[in-house]
């Protein structure tokens, strides 16, 4: 038992293993090792399309996990105290967003807001009255933003809502006892209980939306975000500039990881 | 502000979003499902079935994809189980946090890097060549629905481990105890004790892999290198390539379809399993 335990792990491991390993190649060839060098570190760092498509996927992430974590809290909040064909509503659109593919997801944002736009965009040109400097809607960072907040928000509810379903109704009702307001109740009672929950949400939005390759495909228009850059360079062939952002990647999630595993902790203890 | 007012206005934000951004979209490829192509790709406003009626011409995708999904979850399945069960069951609480969490890193991590890695391990400078040098030649691995059922099992055992880890766990030992203190063989303890309790776990996390692998486009992509291809990647084709919106709603809008068939079915199976189990479960 505790042999196949070990292959399982080695299974897991030894694909990372050697993407980090052939990053350290010094030939220019992927597959055949001809010594250690960093170079791949350095060509990937200084390389102004690698760095573009990190920008554009930190701001998306970045962005997406705060309004996620925001719009979600404040839908698990307000859906605790909803009842009725409304509440349902809702439960299902969330479930629906969870379950369809990510793929259907990109495809339907797709065709839905470049038909809105390509309607929308005469009507602006009309109303600025000059053709040439009127401002037109496209697809984007914007576009890409709102289909991962989307997504992830409900992803948040979902979590937030489990961890609202394990607290004390009477905690609430002790605070509005002594006089607190609805806010002052959310602010100084729920909201610091509900914090890991919030915080488990930004961290998995952040890194869902960071990781998305199949969404942006279809919905970033001409923009690049790293997992696409990486898929088309993958297409052309695996270099080592390829494994060295690929190991850059790994570690920043791995700290990312531990840095919030840390936070839970400490927020558990208090 | 009533009460019930300021719910509305708290999921208004969201509510708002889920329409423009889910509603909105899926209504498309509904509607769109319906229309013709374009002269020059895109969408034409029509009422026709013709878009349903051609379906059988991506009739191989569909095909790959229906054989691989449940093959796929069913082997990570057989190989996450034993693997759960030990940590779960047999390891020191000392050290089963930290397992369990190594387990799950890989699934942080981005799917696309960890199932480009499997390009080298498959390809003819990995497994084949180390084959070669023992005297087995010509063995090809990548691109064949072996290399894509490697890339499932491996991109998606973390996500099958986790729920019936959470399940195993929660399982009360003196259950165990007791069996074979009624004289149950460990077998017999397993299959009739374990096993069935820890169906929800095994229930959720087919569930998960089996939802996902519906729509897997990357694993194929990498690694089936266009000869073993799911329905997926048919619509990165029809939506990026050819452009035909039409064609492309219609498959996307059948496989969503398919997807609440299995799904529903899968459900009432595992309820009526479980609603089986209960006299057990209250023993």
């Amino acid at each position: 038992m505790r042999l196949y335990s070990l292959v399982v792990y080695v299974f897991l491991y030894a694909p990372i293993a050697i993407i980090a390993l052939f990053s350290f190649n010094a030939g220019r060839h992927a597959s055949d090792f001809q010594g250690f060098s960093v170079q791949w570190y350095g060509r990937a760092l200084n390389n102004p399309f690698v760095m573009d498509a990190l920008e554009t996927s930190l701001i998306v992430a970045f962005i997406t996990a705060t309004l996620a974590s925001i719009l979600g809290t404040l839908a698990a909040v307000g859906l605790q105290g909803l009842r009725g064909p409304a509440r349902a509503i809702f439960d299902a659109l969330i479930y629906i967003a969870v379950m369809i593919p990510g793929i259907v997801i990109g495809i339907a944002t797709l065709i839905a807001l470049v038909t809105v736009f390509d309607v929308m965009n005469p009507w602006i040109e009309n109303l600025w009255g000059d053709a040439e400097g009127a401002p037109r809607l496209s697809m984007g960072r914007g576009s890409l933003i709102a289909a991962h907040t989307m997504f992830t928000m409900a992803l948040v509810i979902i979590i937030v809502r489990a961890r609202l379903g394990t607290l004390e109704k009477s905690l609430g009702e002790a605070s509005a006892d002594l006089y607190a307001t609805p806010l002052g109740t959310f602010r100084q009672v729920t909201l610091p209980l509900i914090a890991p929950a919030v915080l488990a949400g930004f961290l998995l939005s952040f890194t869902f939306s960071f990781d998305d390759f199949i969404i942006a495909f279809f919905v970033a228009g001409s923009e690049t975000t790293l997992p696409i850059y990486i898929f088309s360079s993958i297409r052309r062939g695996v270099t080592p500039e390829i494994n060295a952002i690929g190991t850059m990647v790994m570690l920043a999630s791995l700290l990312l990881l531990i840095v919030a595993q840390l936070i839970l902790r400490r927020g558990d203890r208090k | 502000m009533t009460q019930r007012a300021r719910n509305w206005l708290l999921i208004a934000p969201s509510g708002a979003l889920l329409l423009v951004m889910l509603v909105l979209p899926l209504s498309f490829v509904f509607v769109f499902s319906f229309g013709e192509r374009g002269p020059s790709g895109g969408y034409v406003p029509a009422f026709t079935l013709e878009q349903y009626a051609n379906l059988p011409a991506r009739w191989t995708a569909f095909k790959n994809t229906l054989i691989l999904a449940p093959l796929g979850t069913l082997a990570a399945l057989l190989i996450a189980y034993p693997l759960a069960y030990q940590l779960a069951v047999r390891t020191s609480p000392k050290w089963k946090t930290l397992l369990l969490v190594l387990v799950i890193v890989p699934f942080w991590t981005s799917i696309l890097i960890r199932s480009y890695a499997w390009i080298y391990i498959l390809g003819g400078q990995g497994i084949p060549a180390l084959l070669g040098s023992i005297g087995i030649e010509n063995v090809r691995l990548i691109y064949t629905p072996f290399a894509v059922t490697i890339g499932i099992i491996y991109g998606y055992l973390p996500l099958m481990v986790f729920p019936i880890y959470v399940a195993l766990d929660r399982l009360d030992m003196r259950l165990l105890e007791a069996s074979s203190d009624l004289g149950a063989r460990p077998a017999t303890t397993f299959l009739r004790v374990t096993l069935p309790l820890s169906v929800p776990g095994v229930a959720t996390g087919c569930m998960l892999v089996f939802i996902l692998l519906m729509g897997e486009f990357l694993i194929p992509a990498l690694l089936g290198g266009g000869k073993v291809f799911f329905v997926g990647n048919a619509l990165v084709d029809l939506f990026l390539q050819s452009r035909n919106w039409a064609y492309g709603s219609a498959v996307a809008f059948t496989l969503i379809v398919i997807m609440l068939i299995t799904v529903t079915i899968y459900m009432r199976l595992i309820a009526r399993l479980q609603t089986g189990r209960e006299d057990v479960a209250v023993m």
